[in-house]
């Protein structure tokens, strides 16, 4: 499963989106390698998290093309979806998006586990009921992941039952076993109480020295600047900066960063 | 008061509610609902003609009396060559009727559901349908219950208007019992007195199907 060549596994060229007149991506480029992990910084409004969810198919950018690469290059290709080409169909539209989010899997702010199900039901419904994977196998599969994040025995718990910090590792278990390309973090730990938080980011910092690729959006500078490869720092629906974490955090060049990065720093 | 009519009155209108007012309620609820879900679906539904056409079957249904609508489909019907018995023009105008009620409680409930849970839905790779199925409508089950609950008691008290379609139900046979005897008072009152028993085992039944559907939810 450790990857070992370093080809892109998501590449993004001129993604803009606009609600109505608020124009939130002005034409961002991003290169995501193989096994890389790259954190998206910066104020609230400035595009971030409409990133993420425009590369799993929950937006839909206005231009712009988004390439995510093959899992295995022998059987699959690099799938591609240009959204300015305005002559797609709806419904052509509608099935590459769905083929592109096939190939990543995201974890919410606000963890949105199904709560009419239990830990284990949430975690295999995708493999099972949309991937059609062999039941036993999966269950075997979920219970593994489940145990890594130290959730064996909250198997047939339900959600309400489980801290916060709990409901997030069933969420990034929800979309490991999906097995999917690239993992996608929205703010993972935004909604957790301080305590919990700890946690999270570890159980993240070790898919991320496994060798998943990852782009996490994320608050926490001090857990970019161990786990990220490289940092992006955008503003105002644009990328003002990017670079090694420890360039970008820690002697940034562009104002508009640094006075973000001090902001965050006093803010603890 | 006489308690022997009473007594001897009560097999037949017990007999009465076991093959007319259950059965009946049962077969036009299970049918409503089947009728509510396409309308609730359609409604929230992007496609303009298809919220139309829910929106004006629910306003429709709720903007006319259902004695009305008993009357057209059983009396009305056959002037353009539609005739059909009682029974099935009374279990035709109850789901319809249902159907308009428990199509805006079902699409309040899936409404209700948290954007979330579809887009955690579509991320897991399901398609719009299969997320509904799956995910939005399990949760908007538990919402429904006590909404739903509601319609399906009126309804088994509204089943009574079925007697003037000649459907042989609960209070069908009251009327008859009470014409030959003249004791309206009693006859009508023990017809009230078994719709309210019935009603009462109705809404223990639905305590359950909540404390059941609760099983997920923090207490």
């Amino acid at each position: 499963m450790l990857p070992t060549d370093t080809e892109a596994v998501l590449q993004v060229r001129g993604l803009t989106k606009a609600f109505g007149s608020n124009t939130v991506l002005r034409g961002i480029d991003l290169v995501v390698p193989r096994g890389k992990v790259v954190a998206l910084i910066g104020p609230s409004g400035s595009g971030k998290t409409t990133i993420l969810r425009s590369l799993n198919g929950l937006e839909m950018p206005d231009a712009g093309k988004v390439t995510v690469g093959a899992r295995d290059a022998s059987t699959e290709q690099a799938l591609t979806v240009d959204f300015g080409d305005a002559a797609a169909s709806k419904k052509a539209r509608a099935a590459e998006v769905a083929a592109l989010r096939d190939r990543s899997a995201m974890v919410f702010q606000h963890y949105n586990l199904f709560p009419h199900k239990t830990v284990l039901q949430n975690v295999i419904e995708g493999p099972v009921q949309v991937q059609k994977r062999p039941r036993s196998e999966v269950v075997a599969e979920a219970e593994k992941l489940l145990a890594r994040v130290g959730l064996a025995d909250k198997r047939d718990a339900y959600p309400f039952e489980l801290s916060g910090g709990q409901q997030q590792r069933v969420g990034i278990v929800r979309a490991l076993a999906l097995k999917p390309q690239l993992l996608l973090f929205d703010e993972p730990t935004s909604a957790l109480d301080p305590e919990l938080v700890d946690d999270v980011l570890a159980v993240i910092k070790e898919l991320a020295d496994e060798g998943w690729t990852m782009v996490i959006v994320t608050h926490e500078l001090a857990f970019a600047r161990q786990t990220a490869d490289e940092v992006v720092f955008m503003d105002g629906g644009v990328v003002v900066e990017r670079g090694p974490a420890s360039q970008v955090l820690r002697n940034p060049k562009e104002e508009r960063t640094q006075a973000f990065v001090r902001r965050l720093l006093h803010e603890i | 008061m006489d308690f022997n009519l009473f007594w001897s009155s009560l097999g037949p209108m017990l007999l009465g509610a076991i093959k007319g007012t259950i059965p009946l309620s049962l077969a036009s609820f299970v049918l409503g609902l089947l009728i509510a879900l396409i309308i609730a679906v359609m409604r929230i539904s992007s496609n303009k003609l298809a919220s139309g056409v829910g929106r004006a079957y629910v306003s429709i249904i709720r903007g006319t009396p259902l004695l009305v609508q008993l009357f057209v489909i059983f009396y009305g019907l056959p002037a353009i060559g539609v005739k059909l018995d009682p029974w099935p023009s009374a279990i035709i105008a109850f789901s319809l009727n249902v159907g308009g009620y428990a199509a805006e409680i079902i699409r309040a409930a899936i409404l209700s559901v948290p954007r979330g849970q579809w887009e955690a839905g579509h991320m897991i790779g399901m398609s719009r349908n299969q997320t509904l199925l799956r995910i939005i409508l399990p949760q908007a089950a538990r919402v429904s219950v006590p909404p739903l609950s509601n319609t399906f008691i009126s309804l088994v008290k509204d089943t009574s208007l079925a007697s003037l379609i000649l459907v042989t139900e609960l209070f069908r046979v009251a009327q008859q019992v009470a014409a030959f005897s003249r004791e309206f008072m009693l006859l009508y009152l023990e017809a009230a007195l078994i719709y309210w028993v019935i009603c009462l085992v109705l809404s223990t039944a639905q305590t359950r199907v909540e404390k059941r559907l609760d099983r997920y939810v923090a207490h």
